[in-house]
């Protein structure tokens, strides 16, 4: 079992080598090898990460730090001390990404086996997956800042990649996917540039990248038991807070704690004196007095001596500082990766790529990214404050803007897209609440029922396609049936939920699991989105009520709208697609899809019923957790993860009722509305307008919801026109006007036409073309000349060899002589 | 007693002969015979030297020359009668197809 | 009295690669009786089995460091590189063959009996600690090779390279038996260590003795000097590789260069040495002799490769041009005290040669048509176009032969240039790189050719399945030894030549 974590690198080998033989051979293999092959994989990664989990299950959940073969450093420059290494990290919060990547991951592989079927670029799209999930496991498993990037920009690539997958449609709609793509790509530019400060600022103040050093485990608290236990004498572990621990054996993140820590001492011993000064002013003995500002003054000096400090070039900032810069510079990029205000904008868009593309990447999994790096500096954001306030605020407002922004959508996708948006903003909001086990945790859950409706989603754009296509032949069959038909053919849109209804008895296994996926994201009890969301809800009202911190307030109230929202479009998307009866040809004529999509449904809705109980709450039993509690554990997931999150970063929350009962009702409130507006057969009117677009009463604010709240609008209006007007001026007047006009015109190419005029005088008078040419002339005669010698007579050559003979005799002789 | 020079300077005279030969002869089986003769002047050294020296390196050597010359031989006027069925003639001056 | 031997004196497990191979081309010579006309391919592949089997053996006794049959055969790394380089080249020419032979009508199963002798014989000449082996090593290699030139006995020049190649063959065959005789003659005997072991005392006398073993050293090197193609012993070749089926062609540009330079390495290394002109020279008497023939064989080689337009012919004074090359690193032996690094860089430099030599073979059989035509340069225009993976690979084989750096080529090169400083030939070197950079004149024209130029349709029609496998291994190794040389280099590492260095 010791050795069991050195299979850890091979959880990224597999996937670069299925996108690798994909890539090269895919186009040969034809669609079942090539599926094949990413699906194994895929799943062979997941096999690893089992692997993974036994081994820390086995030993006492210690991190394993694993060094690839053959790749132990990747950067080193040993006058600086810069050792950047492809270490993977084996712990606990790298393997549950791992565990719920890996898994969902396969699933999809198999999704898009019969999603992508006949598509030009088969191989190609399996290529990508897979590099996909190499590069997210390079994110996940990297020991290093330096690695994390290196996968988030990957996951970055391949989702360009794979948003503008389909860019040679005909019509604009193939420029609109390759727009997606960009607009994806340049979104998440401006967050990575932000990942790049921190860890410039990173490395400048630490002078490492590493999370933590091989043996160094962040949790000494749990560990301790484990520690005592560990026969192995081969591995001493040790944390920041050993005293005799020196800064240079610790990473990054032990560095911060054993900073604040000093840092901490100092105010503390600052206080004590000034609780003694005014002690002293309490007796009024001057002597005492003047002796406690002696006192003061001393211990003001020392603590300002011991205070440690961080020259950033010309600046000197303290710790707190120093940590609120990083992570401020931190939640730029996890706003571009995991669609936060202000640069979600890209991820609506992004649904233009495959639908196993935006189960995976979109929802699942890559948009976690930058929850992971949040969850993974906790340390960072546990002492910054006032980031984990702008945190908390940004997120939960997300949640609660994206939620509202789905209710007027009537694209299939576009609806999960901005639900995604919202509950993203739920993770967020959780971390800056400090809440990072329920950030992980509903990352996790989401991750899975998530996937189940994007998948469901893409099964019912298949049925609406298959239908559409049935139509258009029997249309074909009976030319006399298309001026009955009167809706236009081009216009029709399978992800428009307006052309849908009814689907229900078409597509049931689709309808049954997608059903699941809604119930467990409106977070009725007990499905896993019940679980996980009431657990960030709990650790609002906890920074609320129990620390009595602003934020939490706004937080809960946000979140607790956002919830309610998330139930009403989400039963607004279910009347509108399965219920009611259907609304165009199309739906009439959708058949369910096949098993290869299915199977990954009814796996999934499995998971999205069952996933939660993996961190049930204490204080809540049978019958509320079927007993599961007794099996599972309470706080699984939570007692899991402590062994990778600092200590004063990690609390656990009992159950409340209160939270539990309102956030239940809310959900099923929302259904209940929702069902209300929707329900019987009303989904759309008969103009083809929503109820609550129809209703003049709520019009207007459905309409802001319909238009994205002008985001896109307004973006282009403040950033994206002022750019381009001063790219333009940049383009027209300067490059144009002085530089090319005068200054490449008159300058450079004057200067360099004299100049190539002087120095062609050789050539015009045929000194240098006459020398080169000359000397492959020469050569040519050389050997054509000694060509001749080679006559084709035996004789000749006999006579040559023999003059040979007698020419080497007397060369052989002449030192003799 | 003669000397080892004598026996030398005999097959040295019969070398040169058949490297005469194999470059004023017209005819392949000329050419091929005064090649023969050039071995057969070696082995003359080679028995000479082991003469002299008593050994039975030379004598040993001698018989692996002859049957490395039958062998060329077998080799040789196979190739002979071939261009001789193709062309009616064994003039290795007609065999300059390929110059330059 | 003659003390008979033990089989056990005999030291067979170390001579099995090539004992091995010269026994089981009887076994192909008399299996292939029953084999049918029209399925020689199982002939190919009996053949095949039999390299890869003398291949691992060679591998397994690699470094054995012992002498066998008698003291008439060593083994060391030095034959055991021979060993590997003479199988590497009659693996790849197997599979050159295969469809070659089929669609030119000469698919017989001898051809690859003959193949394997010839193996053989290089093989034994690596291994060879004795005149006697020598001389019929030498013979086991070449006859084969006449008999495989002429091959394509419906082709008048075929016929014509058969029948030139074994008369000036067998002429050559005459120097080296006169030049050995001669040296026997001196030494009083035909063991190389025993030579060695005299050459010092006969040089301190002015003699007869001496006269005779300078004579005897210059036939030899005539004798082998032709086998590898050296100026003024290499008028043979471009008519003979331009003749000879393309296969054979390749083989003999690789398999019997390697052999006959592994048998000079021997005899100046192993034998001679010490032939100084007086006690306390540090520079062999034949070292001006051999660099002067060196120079005069690249540069030869070189030029007159500019003006051919037939690739075959084109790569005949190509391989001329590398014959010279390699010889500078036999004059390097010629100082003492550098023979061992001159030593290892020729090899790694024949090494070098035979993947990338059998490799650019390989692409002309390709673009080679059934009825022999189809090579000339022009025949390369758009390559780059309807085979861009040939096109690539040969514009490497190309580059390697030229000595641009990451190629195998430029490892051979640059270490025989290092050699070659070394021992002082300074004058060598310079022609050496001079005419390294002429050689590029012409083996960049194929590359411009390929990619510049527009051809019309597929030529590549013989791009059969056996000989893109070669192809590739030719490219495989050409590029291996070329990124990691030190792969090569450490094969050579240590007690090169048993009981000298």
């Amino acid at each position: 079992m010791e050795n069991l974590a050195q299979i850890a690198p091979l959880i990224i080998l597999f996937p670069a080598i299925g996108a690798f033989i994909n890539f090269f051979w895919g186009a040969k293999m034809g669609e079942g090898a090539s599926a094949m092959v990413g699906t194994v994989a895929s799943g062979s990664s997941f096999l690893v990460a089992l692997g993974l989990l036994a081994y820390l299950t086995g030993n006492g959940f210690n991190p394993a730090v694993i060094n690839p073969p053959l790749l132990d450093s990747w950067i080193r420059i040993d006058s600086v001390g810069l050792d950047i290494s492809w270490q993977t990290r084996v712990d606990t919060l790298s393997v549950s990404m791992t565990l719920f990547v890996t898994f969902v991951g396969t699933l999809i592989h198999i999704y898009a086996a019969g999603y992508m079927h006949g598509d030009p670029r088969f191989s190609r799209f399996f290529a990508y997956l897979n590099m996909f999930l190499a590069f997210m496991l390079i994110l996940v498993m990297g020991n290093n800042l330096l690695m994390m990037f290196v996968g988030w920009e990957g996951v970055g690539l391949c989702s360009y990649l794979l948003i503008s997958f389909w860019w040679d449609k005909p019509g604009g709609e193939g420029i609109a996917n390759s727009n997606a793509g960009r607009k994806a790509f340049i979104a998440n530019r401006v967050g990575d540039f932000g990942v790049l400060i921190a860890i410039f600022l990173s490395f400048w103040a630490f002078g490492t990248l590493d999370y933590y050093k091989p043996n160094e485990i962040p949790n000494p608290q749990v560990s301790a038991a484990h520690l005592e236990e560990e026969t192995d004498s081969s591995r001493v572990f040790y944390s920041f807070a050993d005293e005799d621990v020196e800064m240079s054996q610790l990473g990054m993140f032990g560095q911060v704690a054993r900073y604040v820590r000093i840092d901490e001492a100092a105010s503390v011993s600052l206080d004590n004196a000034r609780t003694i000064l005014n002690q002293a002013r309490g007796t009024g003995d001057e002597q005492l007095i003047a002796q406690a500002e002696a006192l003061l003054e001393t211990t003001r000096a020392e603590a300002d001596a011991n205070r440690p400090q961080f020259n950033i070039g010309p600046a000197t900032f303290g710790i707190g500082t120093l940590l609120t810069l990083i992570t401020l510079f931190m939640l730029l990029g996890v706003t571009g990766k995991s669609a936060q205000i202000p640069l979600f904008v890209w991820l609506p868009d992004a649904m233009a790529g495959p639908t196993p593309v935006s189960a995976l990447i979109h929802a699942a999994t890559m948009v976690t990214a930058g929850v992971y790096m949040m969850v993974r500096s906790n340390i960072m954001f546990h002492h910054a404050e006032l980031t984990s306030i702008i945190v908390a605020l940004i997120g939960a407002t997300t949640a609660l803007v994206a939620g509202f922004i789905a209710i007027g959508q009537f694209d299939i996708k576009r609806v999960l897209a901005y639900s995604t948006i919202s509950q993203l903003g739920f993770m967020v909001a959780a971390v800056g609440l400090g809440a990072y086990v329920a950030a992980m945790f509903h990352m996790i859950t989401h991750a899975f029922f998530k996937a189940l409706l994007f998948l469901g989603s893409g099964s019912v754009i298949h049925g609406m396609e298959h239908g559409h296509h049935h139509v258009h032949l029997h249309d074909a069959d009976h030319p006399e049936a298309v001026t009955h038909d009167s809706h236009d053919d081009d216009g029709f849109d399978p992800q428009d939920m307006r052309y849908m209804g009814g689907l229900r008895e078409k597509m049931p296994v689709t309808y049954w699991t997608y059903l699941f996926g809604t119930i467990a994201l409106a977070g009725i009890w007990p499905f896993a989105g019940f679980w996980s969301k009431d657990e960030i809800l709990l650790d609002a009202w906890y920074v609320g009520f129990e620390k009595g911190l602003f934020q939490g307030f706004i937080v809960l109230g946000l979140l607790f709208a956002a919830a309610a929202f998330t139930a009403f479009y989400m039963w607004r998307q279910i009347e509108m697609v399965f219920h009611g009866k259907p609304r165009h040809e199309a739906a009439e004529h959708a058949s369910e899809s096949s098993r290869s999509m299915t199977i990954p449904l009814v796996i999934l809705a499995f998971f999205a019923l069952f996933v939660g109980f993996i961190n049930i709450p204490s204080g809540i039993g049978f019958p509320f957790t079927f007993g599961l509690e007794g099996v599972l554990g309470v706080h699984l997931l939570g007692d899991f993860l402590e062994y990778s999150i600092f200590a004063e970063a990690f609390n656990l929350l009992t159950f409340n009722a209160l939270i539990a009962i309102p956030a239940l009702a809310v959900g099923i409130g929302g259904i209940l509305a929702a069902r209300s507006v929707y329900g019987g057969g009303k989904a759309i009117d008969a103009s083809g307008q929503d109820p609550l677009q129809a209703d003049p009463n709520t019009a207007l604010v459905w309409n802001v919801a319909y238009a994205r709240m002008y985001w896109d609008e307004i973006y282009f209006a403040l950033i994206i026109n002022p750019y381009i007007r001063i790219a333009d001026f940049l383009y027209e007047v300067v490059d144009w006007g002085f530089l090319h006009d005068y200054f490449h015109d008159s300058v450079l190419i004057r200067g360099y036409r004299s100049m190539g005029d002087l120095l062609a005088r050789p050539f015009d008078l045929g000194i240098i073309d006459g020398a080169v040419n000359g000397l492959g002339w020469l050569a040519g005669r050389i050997g054509g000349g000694l060509r001749l010698t080679q006559t084709g007579y035996v004789r000749t050559y006999a006579v040559a060899l023999l003059l040979g003979v007698v020419a080497v005799i007397i060369l052989m002789l002449l030192p003799l002589i | 007693m003669v000397e080892v020079e004598a026996f030398i300077v005999l097959s040295a005279a019969l070398f040169i002969l058949g490297a005469m030969g194999v470059v004023l002869r017209r005819n392949a089986i000329l050419v091929f015979m005064s090649v023969e003769l050039m071995l057969n002047a070696a082995n003359l050294a080679l028995v000479a030297f082991a003469w002299h020296w008593g050994g039975m390196d030379g004598h040993i050597f001698v018989f692996f020359v002859i049957t490395v010359a039958a062998a060329e031989v077998a080799v040789g006027l196979a190739l002979i009668v071939a261009i001789f069925r193709s062309r009616q003639s064994i003039n290795i001056d007609e065999l300059h197809l390929m110059e330059g | 009295m003659i003390d008979v031997p033990s089989i056990a004196d005999l030291n067979l497990t170390v001579t099995f690669p090539a004992v091995f191979l010269a026994l089981f081309t009887m076994v192909v010579l008399i299996v292939d009786l029953f084999i049918p006309k029209d399925r020689k391919i199982r002939t190919a592949h009996l053949t095949l089995g039999g390299l890869v089997v003398a291949f691992v053996w060679n591998v397994l006794v690699f470094d054995s460091n012992q002498t066998a049959l008698g003291g008439m055969y060593i083994a060391d790394s030095f034959s055991g590189f021979i060993n590997f380089i003479a199988l590497t080249a009659a693996i790849i020419t197997c599979f050159l063959s295969v469809d070659y032979l089929k669609r030119t009508g000469i698919e017989q199963g001898e051809f690859y009996s003959l193949l394997l002798f010839s193996t053989a014989g290089v093989m034994f000449m690596g291994a060879a600690s004795d005149l006697i082996v020598v001389f019929i090593a030498l013979e086991i290699l070449s006859i084969p090779l006449y008999v495989m030139a002429a091959m394509r006995y419906r082709d008048a020049k075929s016929e014509e390279s058969g029948l030139k190649y074994f008369i000036l063959g067998a002429f050559a065959s005459a120097f080296f038996l006169y030049g050995a005789a001669l040296v026997y003659g001196a030494t009083g005997t035909t063991s190389l260590p025993e030579i060695f072991a005299s050459v010092e005392g006969i040089v301190a006398t002015d003699s007869g003795a001496r006269l005779y073993l300078v004579l005897g050293a210059a036939l030899i090197f005539v004798g082998l000097g032709f086998k590898v193609a050296v100026v003024p012993f290499h008028m043979w070749t471009p008519d003979v590789y331009e003749g000879a089926p393309t296969p054979v062609t390749a083989f003999m540009s690789v398999a019997a260069k390697a052999g006959g330079f592994a048998a000079l390495l021997r005899l100046m290394v192993i034998a001679l040495p010490e032939l100084t002109a007086n006690i306390g020279d540090t520079i062999a008497i034949w070292q001006t002799t051999i660099a002067i023939v060196a120079a005069a064989t690249m540069i030869l080689g070189n030029f007159v490769a500019i003006v051919q337009t037939n690739v075959k012919r084109m790569l005949a004074y190509s391989s001329i041009a590398h014959a010279g090359y390699i010889l500078m690193g036999v004059a390097a032996v010629g100082t003492i005290g550098v023979a061992e690094e001159a030593t290892r860089a020729a090899l790694i430099y024949m090494l070098a040669y035979t993947f990338t030599n059998l490799g650019a073979f390989a692409v002309v059989m390709a673009l080679e048509k059934d009825d022999g035509s189809g090579t000339q340069i022009a025949d390369f225009k758009g390559l780059s176009r309807s085979r861009p993976l040939l096109a690539v690979m040969m514009a490497f084989f190309m580059l390697s032969l030229t000595g641009v750096p990451t190629t195998a080529g430029f490892i051979g090169k640059f270490l025989l240039f290092g050699a070659a400083l070394e021992a002082g030939l300074v004058l060598l070197t310079i022609i050496g790189v001079l005419t390294s950079v002429v050689s590029a004149y012409y083996y960049v024209r194929i590359i411009v050719n390929m990619y510049l130029e527009d051809g019309e349709g597929d030529p590549a029609e013989g791009a059969t399945q056996y000989l893109n496998y070669a192809t590739y291994a030719a490219f495989a190794g050409t590029l291996i030894i070329g990124l990691f040389p030190f792969l090569a280099v450490n094969l050579l590492d240590t007690m090169m030549i048993a009981g000298l260095f």
